[in-house]
Order: C-alpha cells, then sequence, then structure tokens
C-alpha cells in the first residue's frame, strides 16, 4: 500500500544529545580496519586542525539512524520495516564528527515516490553539536520492497 | 583541516591508489557491535536465505566506510571529506569461510570544483560485481 504523500515535509522533535566518546570512535574505526591516526591519536587530531580525535565520515549514520527510527516507526506512516532496504546515502559535513561532540539529530520526511509497488522514503537528518553548530547533514533513501503476489 | 595533497596537482582522470579490503563473518559481527546495526541478515544464514538472499550479506554501510578509506587514506586528513555519497546496488555476499569477500575499491578526480575542492569517484567491486553505484565524494585540498 502506497504510503501518505501528506507525510512529505513532516519534521520531527530534535534527538536528545548523543555524546561522542574517544573510545566508541576507537571501536568503529577498528571495525572497520582503518588504523588512520587521526581517529585514536588526539595529538595527530590537533596537528591536522581538529579540537579532538575525529570519527570516520560514516560513523555519524549509527546516530542519524537511530534518529531516523522516530519516521520508520511512526505507526500513521505505516513502513512496513521488515521489506525495508537502504537504497541510497549521502552525507554533507561542515566539519567532522569529533569526540566530545553532543549531537542532536532533526529528522524530516524529504520524499515519498511509490515506484513499480515499492515505496521510496527520503529521509533528511540535519545533526547540530550543543552550540547549535550545524555539523553534518545526512540523506537516507529507504526503499520498501512491493509484496510478493500469492 | 590540513589535506596532504594540493590542488594544484592534481587533474581530472588522477588516480587514487586503489585498495581491496577483505570482510568476513567475524568482520561483520564485530562492525554490527560497532555500529549497532544488529539486522540478522548480516551474521544469521538462515534468517538471510529466509527472505530470499544467497547468503550473509555485508552492511552497507560497512562496504560504504571502506570504499571512503581510499580518500581519506589520500588525503591525510579524513576532515578533507566534505561531501560523500553512495548507492547500494548489490549486495556484497560473505560465505561462512575463512576466505569471506573482497572489497576492491579504486578512485579517480572526476572534476576539479571552486575553492580547491575536487570531485573523486570511487568504484567498489566484490566477487565482479560493482556494490556501489553513484559512489562520490568531494574533498577539501591543500
Amino acid at each position: 500500500m502506497a504510503l501518505d504523500q501528506s507525510f512529505v515535509g513532516r519534521t520531527y522533535p530534535p534527538t536528545d544529545p548523543y555524546e561522542v566518546g574517544r573510545e566508541k570512535i576507537r571501536e568503529f574505526a577498528e571495525s572497520v580496519g582503518d588504523a588512520n591516526p587521526a581517529y585514536t591519536d588526539p595529538d595527530v587530531a590537533k596537528a591536522l586542525g581538529h579540537l579532538d580525535v575525529i570519527a570516520p565520515p560514516t560513523f555519524v549514520f549509527a546516530i542519524t539512524f537511530k534518529a531516523a527510527g522516530q519516521v520508520i516507526a511512526d505507526p500513521q506512516l505505516g513502513l512496513d520495516y521488515s521489506r525495508v532496504v537502504h537504497g541510497d546515502q549521502k552525507f554533507a559535513y561542515s566539519r567532522p564528527v569529533r569526540a566530545g561532540d553532543r549531537l542532536s539529530v532533526t529528522s524530516t520526511i524529504e520524499a515519498i515516490k511509490s515506484l513499480a509497488g515499492n515505496d521510496i522514503l527520503d529521509i533528511r537528518g540535519e545533526v547540530h553539536d550543543e552550540t547549535g553548530e550545524h555539523v553534518v547533514t545526512a540523506w537516507t533513501k529507504l526503499v520498501s520492497r512491493a509484496a510478493e503476489e500469492a | 583541516m590540513t589535506a596532504q595533497i594540493r590542488f594544484a596537482d592534481v587533474e581530472v582522470g588522477t588516480e587514487l591508489p586503489a585498495r581491496s579490503f577483505p570482510v568476513t563473518r567475524a568482520t561483520l559481527v564485530q562492525y554490527a557491535g560497532a555500529s549497532g546495526d544488529f539486522n540478522p541478515i548480516h551474521w544469521n544464514e538462515k534468517f538471510a536465505k529466509e527472505v530470499g538472499l544467497p547468503d550473509v550479506i555485508a552492511h552497507g554501510m560497512f562496504t560504504m566506510a571502506e570504499a571512503i578509506r581510499v580518500v581519506t587514506d589520500w588525503a591525510g586528513d579524513p576532515g578533507a571529506v566534505v561531501e560523500y555519497g553512495v548507492r547500494f546496488t548489490k549486495p556484497v555476499v560473505v560465505p561462512n569461510d575463512d576466505e569471506g569477500a573482497l572489497i576492491e575499491v579504486s578512485a579517480k578526480v572526476a572534476a576539479l570544483l571552486e575553492d580547491n575542492r575536487v570531485r573523486v569517484d570511487l568504484t567498489a567491486v566484490s566477487a565482479g560485481q560493482k556494490v556501489l553505484g553513484m559512489s562520490r565524494a568531494v574533498v577539501q585540498l591543500a
């Protein structure tokens, strides 16, 4: 069943701040096998002009996707999450995420399309730090595949 | 930010050093823990096959994280990446053996932009299949 177009443009309340920890960044970098010292050594990060260790570019997805859960789980929207696949992902950074950040995400439904029975949902997550400065915008495209005919 | 590559030293077509990234079931379990994405299609073969997949597949975000390493290693400062986007075209299938799968990533400068920025186009292949489409990053060079 096609999703309700009237949800396009809906913005959800900002999430409670997520506090980015050095050890969480280290854990993430290790999980992708990335030994870049900017992720683990504050002195290296500072030499590059950052205030503390920075996170790999895709680290922030864990935070924005959790925030997008508000949209995905909205009972009024009625998305069948068991049929959802991740279609596209894009980030635009004002600056890298760094240890010590307290990040809040504001999610907006940017578009809803129906193509060949598939529902396509575009969610934009605007990530700000505790001072209100923009850090990164994440665009997530989710595709809910059409149920197969019996 | 202090990228170690100078804008003046690149041109359209400049190739970045290509890399290959191995991924095994153990890698996926580790990534699931670090990222918080515990979807069973990434670790439970029975579940993956029940939903129509050939086998356990890597997280798309894992593949995306590996691909950008070609850019962050080249630039020197990972903070030089100002935009990064991909389309997940094919899954990376990860068999339950010691070898797992290989994600092969190449990249080249596709456009010179304003303010010493360049657009880098990435190609990611696994088992002969292109696994990322429209994979592009904008990088701030020195």
